[in-house]
């Protein structure tokens, strides 16, 4: 198997952003995964996200871990470095490297085992750090590359493809997120594209972390019959509470969502996020009322999708380590070394 | 008398109950004497416990600077009831044990060839301090008064200290100042003060300061660019970061905006501390996390990456006994195996091992420099004995023209003058390719870093040639760090046998070489500072019939690690090894090398006393 680019010509008429590009400039290379895996659908979502919102494309750091989810930062934004790191270890890596320099955009993908089993420790770790970064995880309930074993999201009852169910309570990274303090908490469904487009984009604009679970079917393993991940379950049980629309400064609002409750919240750059309430009672800036909502539907069998939970008025890591507005990795000797002089001083203060 | 009574050169030893508030006193009683110009080495033997377990604090009085440990303690302050029976048995034969006889000493204890000092610290203090935590503190200033009479401590230097100590909280200078009083006044009145042990003010400091290896470390992380640090608590590492932080509060902070020029991150666990590093480099930024052997451990999937990702990053292990709780406060040398070829598929990392507060201040800095221009994890290898004790140590010094060497770094302009960019390429035949870092072009220089499915131009590839290639690029890149890892520091007079160490191995060794020559036993001495290994390390063992490979571990790991890169006959490389958790001492080794001169009945050079 070896790394395939796609070709670069592209149609002349397909329209160009604030910034003169088409969304050809923010793909990726081929992808290798199965035909039909949610997964591409997200790599297409963010594709499509960062076209819009009219993003450079090389101003990204994208970091992964192990397994079908991390090979996917390989298939959109090709302009910008990515990492294929450590199983489970992508929280620390892209840590540090928002750390090293805070004006990139920092996007973090990862996958249920990535997240929810080996990684768990750093999944909620970087939840409480408010590292500025979109974290994604794509959940398809299942080991893919090793060959079909449940995953830790995988729901008790829950089938393989032998029929054999699955034994144990499930982990529900979005509830996590929500306990842990996150401040950006979406679900969605790998295909539905209309509402998880804005869910990225409003991920992206958001300042501190932006969690978005994302159930993406693995068409090889977990689309069966009796598999709660599947795309004919997601389809019935699927139970949008709030949908929301990214307005930048010149956008027009293109959704066409059920008509509800309209609600307007301020980013911090400026910007807007339209909110459509699909249910009155929800209220997405109630932590611990979108953690019980969360939780009664799921004990009904319904997965509840959209923005969960929004402070937009966060702060983010930077800010609670108070670090200088340049980023770090662009300091040199000047800034950074305290010279001979003060080190007089420091040997004086040993004797 | 004086022609009885020796000067500056004694061991003494502190027993006390951890938490009793022993250390400030026993810290003060070594500066004194370091004020006074007299060489001294210090040792804290401490429990893994917060309050009540043993601790001890050995001070190496040495106007001849044998700064290594050496058995046998000349003076006990015995102040824990618990361990008197073993404190008062390692007294040497003429010693001179301190104790409080407030309660008198059980008559099992008594020793007829040592001199008992009892004073009754504890009834003193009653009427005078009222509350009783603050009379149970008292004690131990009230000792150290006591042996400032007794030995000859220049007075004025130590209530110079209390004063400094407590500035701010004048209200304890006075009481500080009576308890070291009534210690001083008794020792005056009712014992023989002095005694015929003393020390004396002498000019064998020099320029020299007292530090301890970990804030040298912190500190050189400071002046060699370090920005971002991440890592775990564990001990004896804690005080990496922690002096790291301390003075970049102070030194790293904008002037107009009062904000840091650092970030500084306690993680999770040691896997993130070490993930946090490599996101930190693969993004430019000079990043270094500190650790124990169980952190590297935790770490070396990590390293494993950084190795074949080709990513700078620099830990510190400051090794002790392990695993687990209990003998891990002790110090040891036994992570150099683990550290050398931590994590999987065909790693390994050079290494630094520093002697000195001043090396842990030159090979901080030179780390970050290693670590960038070689693309891989540099492991700083100090231990418990270097990191946590006051050392005596040369001043840190830093030359205001010295630039950070940061390898090879495309930035946007030679993106655009070059024709072409292959990340793996070896363009210079060192086998270090050119990086480039996110966000740096539009259009040039992207790619992504994965582990070892790549080829040149890093893309994706399991082919079996690309694989092979990149393997052996690798070792290129490996004999290119041989050339930078700084030079064994050898002393070679043409002696048929060499002794290697590295690291606090070394702090022995002056006083063992004058030890063993004084039996007629010359040994050539090679002080290894980094792995690669040099030619000097090669030729040395070369050149020597035979060569003492002296270190703190069971296994011999340092020879271990020079037969496995370099094929020595095993038999040559004699190991000296000692493990047992206190530090090595010049006897140890004198003992293990007299034996095997017996055994093998090699030559002495006796020399003819004119």
């Amino acid at each position: 198997m070896t790394f395939v680019a796609k070709p670069r010509t592209h149609h002349p008429r397909l329209p160009v952003n604030e910034i003169g590009l088409t969304r050809r400039d923010y793909e990726g290379s081929v992808s290798t995964l199965c035909a039909g895996c949610g997964h591409d659908s997200v790599s297409a979502a963010i594709v499509q996200a960062c076209a819009e919102l009219s993003m450079p494309p090389h101003r990204f750091a994208k970091v992964s871990g192990i397994g079908c989810s991390s090979k996917t930062p390989s298939y959109f934004l090709n302009k910008s470095h990515g990492f294929n790191s450590v199983h489970g270890r992508m929280p620390s890596v892209i840590t540090g490297a928002n750390l090293a320099n805070r004006d990139l955009f920092c996007v973090g993908v990862s996958g249920d085992g990535d997240s929810a089993s080996i990684g768990m420790g750093q999944f909620a770790h970087i939840v409480r750090r408010r590292i500025n970064m979109l974290y994604i995880v794509d959940n398809n309930g299942t080991y893919g590359l090793t060959k079909g074993q449940f995953s830790a999201t995988n729901d008790k009852g829950s089938t393989n493809k032998k029929g054999v169910p699955n034994l144990y309570e499930p982990i529900d990274l979005a509830s996590m997120a929500l306990q842990l303090g996150a401040t950006f908490v979406a679900r969605s469904f790998s295909g539905d594209k209309r509402q998880l487009v804005p869910l990225l984009k409003a991920g992206l604009r958001h300042r501190g972390m932006a969690f978005i679970d994302v159930i993406s079917p693995c068409v090889a393993f977990n689309n069966h019959e009796g598999s709660t991940k599947s795309y004919d379950h997601l389809r019935q049980f699927d139970h949008n509470v709030v949908n929301a629309d990214y307005i930048g400064d010149h956008d027009e609002i293109t959704a066409d969502y059920q008509p509800g409750t309209i609600e307007d919240v301020s980013m911090p750059d400026g910007t807007t996020l339209r909110l459509y309430k699909l249910e009155d009672s929800f209220d997405p800036h109630d932590r611990v009322g979108a953690l019980n909502y969360v939780q009664k539907r799921q004990q009904e069998g319904e997965v509840v999708t959209g923005l969960l939970y929004i402070d937009p008025d966060a702060s983010d890591c930077h800010e609670i380590l108070d670090t200088v507005h340049t980023p770090l990795n662009e300091l040199n000797e000047t800034d950074l070394c305290p010279g001979a002089d003060n080190l007089d001083a420091i040997n004086a203060s040993f004797r | 008398m004086s022609s009885n009574v020796t000067y500056n050169d004694f061991v003494i030893r502190f027993a006390n109950v951890n938490g009793s508030g022993s250390a400030s006193a026993n810290g003060m009683f070594a500066k004194a004497l370091f004020r006074m110009g007299i060489p001294v080495a210090t040792r804290n033997i401490f429990p893994s416990n917060i309050q009540g377990l043993p601790t001890w604090f050995e001070v190496r009085v040495s106007e001849q600077n044998y700064l290594g440990r050496r058995e046998g303690v000349d003076i006990m302050v015995a102040m824990n009831a618990e361990t008197m029976v073993e404190d008062i048995a390692s007294l040497k034969p003429g010693g001179y044990l301190l104790y409080d006889n407030s309660k008198p000493l059980a008559k099992t204890l008594q020793r007829d060839d040592i001199v008992e000092i009892g004073i009754p610290i504890s009834t003193m203090l009653l009427p005078v301090f009222t509350d009783p935590k603050q009379r149970s503190l008292f004690k131990n200033i009230t000792y150290l008064g006591a042996l400032a009479g007794l030995l000859n401590i220049e007075f004025d230097v130590i209530t110079g200290m209390v004063a400094t100590q407590y500035k701010g909280k004048d209200a304890l200078i006075q009481p500080n100042i009576h308890a070291l009083e009534i210690g001083r006044q008794y020792a005056y009145e009712y014992l023989n003060a002095p005694l015929p042990l003393q020390v004396r003010r002498s000019d064998g400091v020099g320029d020299r300061i007292m530090v301890d290896g970990n804030m040298a470390a912190g500190l050189g992380s400071i002046y060699g660019g370090a920005t971002v640090c991440a890592w775990y608590p564990i001990t004896p590492s804690t005080s990496v970061a922690e002096a790291f932080e301390q003075h970049a509060n102070r030194l790293r902070i904008d002037h107009d905006s009062g904000q840091k020029k650092f970030a500084i991150i306690q993680a999770e666990d040691e896997l993130a501390a070490i993930g946090i590093v490599i996101g930190a480099a693969w993004n430019g930024a000079r990043a270094f996390t500190a650790t124990s052997g169980p952190g590297v451990s935790l770490m070396s999937e990590f390293l494993g990456l950084a190795y074949f990702a080709e990513l700078p990053a620099v830990l510190w292990d400051i090794q002790r006994a392990g695993p687990s709780t209990g003998m891990p406060t002790r110090t040891q040398q036994s992570d150099v195996l683990a550290a050398a070829y931590a994590s999987h598929g065909d790693t390994k990392h050079p290494l630094l091992f520093p002697a000195s507060p001043k090396e842990c201040f030159d090979f901080a800095a030179l780390a970050l420099d290693l670590a960038d221009r070689l693309q891989t994890p540099i492991i700083v290898l100090s231990d418990l004995e270097l990191g946590m004790n006051d050392n005596l140590s040369e001043p840190f010094e830093w030359d205001n023209d010295r630039r950070y060497d940061r390898g090879k770094v495309l930035d946007a302009d030679a993106l655009d003058a070059r024709e072409v960019f292959g990340r793996y390429l070896d363009v210079d035949g060192d086998g270090i390719g050119f990086r480039t870092l996110p966000g740096t072009h539009p259009d040039k220089g992207a790619f992504f870093t994965r582990g070892t499915s790549r080829d040149e131009f890093a893309a994706y590839t399991e082919s079996p040639e690309a694989y092979e290639r990149n393997m052996e690029r690798l070792l290129k890149k490996w004999q290119t760090a041989a050339t930078l890892i700084p030079e064994a520091e050898i002393t070679d007079n043409g002696c048929e046998a060499g002794a290697i160490y590295f690291g606090t191995t070394s702090l022995p060794m002056p006083e063992c070489m004058d030890l063993l020559a004084h039996d007629g036993i010359h040994v050539d001495t090679c002080r290894v500072r980094g792995f690669p290994f040099g030619p000097e390390v090669v030729d040395f063992i070369n050149s020597h019939k035979v060569v003492f490979i002296v270190e703190q571990n069971r296994d011999g790991q340092l020879r271990k690690l020079l037969i496995n890169e370099h094929d020595f006959a095993p038999d040559k490389l004699v190991p000296v090894t000692y493990y047992a958790g206190l530090s090595i001492s010049a006897d140890f080794i004198q003992n293990a090398v007299t034996e095997y001169f017996a055994e093998h009945k090699l030559a002495r050079i006796t020399e003819v006393k004119s």
